[in-house]
């Protein structure tokens, strides 16, 4: 093939989906010439599976990206159609937003969006080759197109390597209809990338008119709708309703019958597949008492007819999912307008990565979403933001950016997949995080906003209405610990009305908020000076007293656990010539090379013991360094 | 800001002298929640190298009188905050002591870490940091041996057992949290309220099996008082089976303290036959009378040892007198001789021997009713070691923090938070995480996913 110079860059992003864009944008708008490939142009930002953003701990990944300067909150808050708080009465720390999206919107404005950013670049382009040289990462496209760029981000997605499997059916190809990458998978083994091969799936898309929704349950929205970003001024509002289905028995004895026509149980597909998104015939064997499982139908668009299955995931024969599908109540007469199927795809094993997304060996190159091991569009997008802004850091020679666990979902999501590894795609989930009640949805712009300023991604506006939000927050919390009431016969009515005890003296205000029972809102018409606050603050406020007794623990906890995460280790540590490691915790750290005593300390196979002679070399190490 | 550790660092054993090290942030507050000075001075307001005198003691009362001597950062062996608690000697009554200490707030030290933060506050050089470093891998393979023994013990399927208990109410609120669209049993604060009990009533169980199984590995000391010629030492040989006691007639002949360690029933004992208790001019005999009593004192249970073929003397009343409420167990023996003792003036738990005829099974059965190992079965776990006890009290502690935010009326998040460290406290023996073992108790008992 004849190769041509196309032009060099700084940063490179292949794949434009839900992490590419993020790193791109970021990059961009850090100041450093960017350019992102995509196979297809049409799908930047394409949601392949639900038609929706956030949910349970998702939903604070997206509040975090939104605080750190990223872009998938504003583009959620503006192509939504239905916005649910997930959680409300099980506490502030699980509090999750969820919303449906438009789908073809969400992409057009994703595209816009780019398409205006000042310093990047768009091709439409199958990068097919990927190799270091002097100058720097040299990327050939199909067409014989080659660039050099300083760094590169890989955000492949389910596009490398990509293969769809239908019953007996299986063929190359990406997401959606779209074409795989299918050479790009040799150029990175060349570059000794550990990758391997996992395995995700997607429901059927229906015709509306071809369901009856009067059998099945409704879903409506939230009526008071909060925003994703805290830059979204204006109050969205609900356009659809989404509704709920139930597979019967006929549906369990269909796919009983037909397993053995699935690729999954006979060993075709090898890929390891999402345990929190198993398709509807691995729910009926796995779980085979269960009598009915759920089914959600959830609009694709405003300007489309298509319909959403969420819970019937399937790679088994077109007939066969059909039969499936009709044998739900209401979807009889449904017609298939998109049919349902697992997608195997080559990503990288994350622990061969950095906190920065870098690859330990591959100086310059990044890993970003699914091809780090993660599932999902917010865990994709988390990454690509943190691995664009490092990308780009490392091209101003700035210090690279890592997020700890004890301040974010999204340094949650990274330790645990550089540290630990996964074995199957991996899912965000509150019960992840060891703090979350500190790293709630209402504080990600106290956690990381000041973060998103210094890098340079949080523009005047929305860091002066942080600025605003957290002085009043400060000035009311302050307000209700010095404010006393004094008990009356209305206040005493209604604090016996929710159950807790009426009071005889002057009581503080904070003192009354602390009781599980008393809401702030509930309080109010026995607070005459309450000033008028943003709902967000004023949940913050809410939270921050009842809650104080806990809080303080698990502070308490992250300063505990920040000593050993400030030990730094040395990057050329040789493990094998300090005296006193166990073999096992030798390997272990040999493979991981973590970055810090903390890090060292999650590694399974690491024991108290091995720490500590890790602490005690590490500090000499240094003592001797410093001679 | 450091947690506070603490350890015995005396030689376990019996020893003159017993001492339990904090060290840490907090060492004086938590020390100051077991000892009190008979000054009334507070070790939090006591200088640096400086000693007060007091008692020791715990939620059921003084456990011995103690000096606490101490060291204030970076003045110390570790370059924190240490206070050294000394008792008299005794393995039992140091044990009481930094369990009273752990109780109040420490915890246990891991392998060579006083040593450790000695080495990070550069208080030790590098050939001491070497010498440390090979211990702490001894030490460290030592705790994986005792880990392994116990994996495949009656006390790791024990603590599994509760592990499930509580990691199934633990992923129940996860799934409950992270889905809340899915199809799934109503979890109501009622079964987790349930849940939570029978964990604390497990844990309970096997915090009280501790003490009991203690003594079944290590073995209970014993010390056999009595007055002269009450057949003290015929008792000795019959329980360890030789001539190592000199029996002779003559009053006085045991003058200094014999010990050997014996097996009674399923109870190894370690003896010590003691002088007779009487008064007496003679001045190497009233060494071992005084021997003797302080012995009595220390010791984890009493034979005290009564002739039934005479009556009741004044030294068998001062040896009822220097009993007080201790365990102890009234032997009465020669029972092969007429009987002129009126054993109603014994106020403790009887039994009828006659030693010169050899027969030591109602005595082992005895022993063993009164220690409690007789309840203790033989399918009964027990906890192996003062961590792992710290391990459980901890998870106890948390369950029932569990508890009461439930019962006050807080969300289930906050709930799930002290669930979180209850299973965190039992995890920490098997060494997995809570985070890994929750997600992965989801993903296998529920059926969630879209």
């Amino acid at each position: 093939m004849q190769k041509y110079q196309a032009g060099k860059y700084d940063v490179a992003v292949i794949g434009a989906g839900h992490a590419g864009i993020e790193a791109a944008l970021a990059a961009a708008r850090l100041g450093v010439n960017t350019v992102i490939f995509t196979i297809n142009l049409d799908w930047v930002g394409n949601m392949p599976c639900n038609p929706s953003i956030g949910g349970t701990a998702k939903g604070h990944l997206v509040r975090e990206i939104d605080a750190l300067g990223g872009e998938m909150g504003k583009a959620a808050d503006k192509n939504m159609l239905q916005s649910r708080m997930l959680n409300l009465g099980k506490g502030p720390a699980v509090h999750s937003l969820r919303a449906q999206i438009d789908r073809r919107d969400y992409s057009a404005y994703m595209k816009h969006v780019i398409e205006k950013q000042e310093n990047l670049d768009i091709k439409q382009a199958e990068v097919i080759d990927l190799y270091r040289e002097e100058d720097g990462w040299h990327l050939v496209t199909k067409l014989g197109a080659e660039y050099v760029s300083r760094t590169v981000i890989l955000a492949t997605g389910t596009f490398l390597g990509g293969r769809i499997y239908v019953g007996e059916v299986n063929y190359e190809g990406g997401p959606d209809g779209t074409f795989a990458a299918t050479e790009l998978s040799a150029a990175l083994y060349k570059l000794s990338l550990p990758l391997r091969r996992f395995k995700t799936g997607t429901p059927a898309r229906a015709l509306r008119s071809s369901i009856d929704f009067s059998k099945m349950e409704v879903q409506e929205g939230d009526p008071k709708i909060v925003p994703f970003s805290y830059s979204t001024t204006e109050n969205g509002e609900n356009r659809v309703v989404c509704h709920i289905a139930y597979t019967g028995d006929e549906t369990k004895k269909i796919i009983l019958d037909n397993l053995h026509r699935s690729p999954l149980f006979s060993g075709e597909i090898k890929g390891a597949g999402p345990r929190y998104c198993p398709s509807i015939e691995d729910k009926i064997v796995r779980f085979a008492d269960k009598e009915r499982h759920q089914i959600f139908v959830e609009p694709c668009g405003l300007n489309t007819e298509e319909m959403y299955l969420q819970g019937m995931s399937s790679s088994l024969p077109e007939e066969v999912q059909l039969a499936i599908y009709k044998s739900v109540k209401g979807m009889e007469k449904i017609k298939i307008m998109r049919n349902a199927y697992a997608i195997e795809y080559d990503c990288v094993n994350p622990t061969a990565l950095y906190h920065t997304l870098e690859v330990k060996e591959q100086e310059g190159l990044y890993g970003a979403g699914q091809f780090n091991g993660s599932s999902g569009y917010e865990e994709a997008a988390a990454q690509g933001l943190i691995a664009g802004i490092n990308a780009a850091h490392k091209v101003l020679g700035r210090q690279p950016l890592t997020l700890d666990r004890s301040g974010s979902y999204i340094g949650t999501l990274i330790d645990d997949l550089v540290t630990k590894g996964c074995s199957d795609p991996y899912r965000m989930m509150t019960s992840r995080s060891e703090y979350r009640l500190l790293l709630r949805q209402d504080n990600a712009d106290e956690r990381l906003m000041p973060t998103g300023r210094e890098i340079g991604l949080v523009k005047d506006e929305a860091w002066e209405a942080f600025i605003l939000r957290s002085e009043q927050k400060e000035n009311e919390i302050k307000r209700l610990l010095a404010t006393t009431v004094s008990p009356s016969e209305e206040l005493n009515a209604f604090l016996e009305s929710v159950g807790t005890s009426p009071i005889v003296t002057g009581v503080r205000l904070s003192e009354l908020i602390r009781r599980p029972q008393v809401s702030y809102e509930a309080l109010a018409p026995f607070d005459t000076e309450r000033p008028d606050l943003p709902d967000g603050v004023c949940s913050s406020v809410e939270t921050e007293i009842k809650y104080e007794g806990y809080i303080a623990k698990q502070k308490a906890k992250v300063r505990e656990m920040k000593r050993l995460e400030n030990r730094i280790i040395p990057p050329d540590i040789d493990y094998d010539s300090i005296t006193g490691l166990r073999l096992e915790a030798k390997e272990k750290l040999k493979k991981i090379r973590p970055e810090s005593l903390g890090q060292a300390s999650r590694i399974s196979g690491v024991s108290p013991a091995d720490i500590s002679v890790l602490i005690i070399y590490t500090g000499e190490r240094d003592k001797n360094d410093r001679v | 800001m450091s947690t506070t550790i603490a350890a015995i660092s005396t030689p376990q054993g019996e020893g003159g002298i017993g001492t339990v090290r904090l060290s840490g942030e907090n060492a004086a507050q938590i020390a100051d929640r077991v000892f009190t000075s008979v000054s009334g001075k507070k070790i939090a307001d006591a200088k640096g190298y400086t000693a007060l005198l007091g008692k020791v003691g715990n939620g059921d009362g003084d456990i011995d009188e103690a000096v606490a001597l101490i060291f204030v950062a970076p003045k110390s062996y570790t370059g924190e905050n240490v206070v050294e608690l000394s008792v008299h000697g005794g393995a039992t009554v140091t044990r009481l002591l930094l369990r009273a200490v752990l109780d109040a707030g420490a915890v246990p030290a891991g392998a060579g870490e006083f040593t450790r933060r000695a080495y990070e506050n550069g208080k030790l050089d590098l050939a001491a940091a070497e010498s440390v470093m090979s211990i702490i891998s001894a030490q460290g393979g030592q705790d994986l041996r005792l880990a392994l023994a116990a994996k495949t013990g009656r006390i790791s399927s024990e603590i599994a057992k509760i592990r499930e208990k509580l990691l199934a109410v633990d992923a129940g609120m996860s799934v409950f949290a992270d889905y809340p669209d899915e199809d799934l049993p109503e979890f109501d604060p009622e079964t987790i309220r349930e849940s939570l009990s029978l964990v604390v009533d497990s844990l309970d169980t096997l915090l009280k099996n501790y003490d009991k199984g203690k003594i079944l590995r290590e073995g209970l000391s014993v010390a056999i008082i009595g007055a002269p010629n009450v057949g003290k030492s015929t008792l000795m040989n019959l329980l360890s089976g030789d001539n190592r006691s000199i029996v002779t007639p003559i009053a006085g002949t045991t003058r200094d303290i014999i010990e050997e360690s014996v097996r009674v029933g399923d109870l190894t004992l370690r003896l010590a036959d003691t002088a007779g208790v009487r008064e007496t001019g003679d001045a190497v005999e009233e060494i071992g009378v005084t021997l003797a009593c302080e012995r009595a004192k220390s010791a984890e249970l009493i034979l005290a040892v009564f002739d039934s073929s005479r009556e009741m003397s004044e030294d068998d009343r001062k040896i009822l007198a220097l009993i007080g409420e201790g365990p102890a167990i009234a032997v009465i023996n020669k029972t092969d001789l007429p009987q002129k003792l009126d054993d109603r003036e014994i106020a403790l738990e009887k039994v009828y021997i006659s030693a010169k005829k050899g027969d030591d099974s109602a005595l082992a059965a005895k022993i063993a009713e009164v220690v409690g190992t007789a309840e203790l079965g033989a399918d009964r776990a027990v906890l192996q070691s003062e961590r792992q006890r710290a391990c459980a009290y901890r998870a106890r502690q948390s369950v029932l923090e569990a508890l009461d935010t439930l019962d006050s009326g807080y969300t289930l998040d906050a709930v799930g938070i002290c669930a979180d460290e209850a299973l965190s406290a039992l995890l920490e023996l098997t060494g997995e995480r809570v985070t890994d073992a929750v997600a992965d108790e989801v993903f296998s008992r529920f059926c969630v996913g879209k």
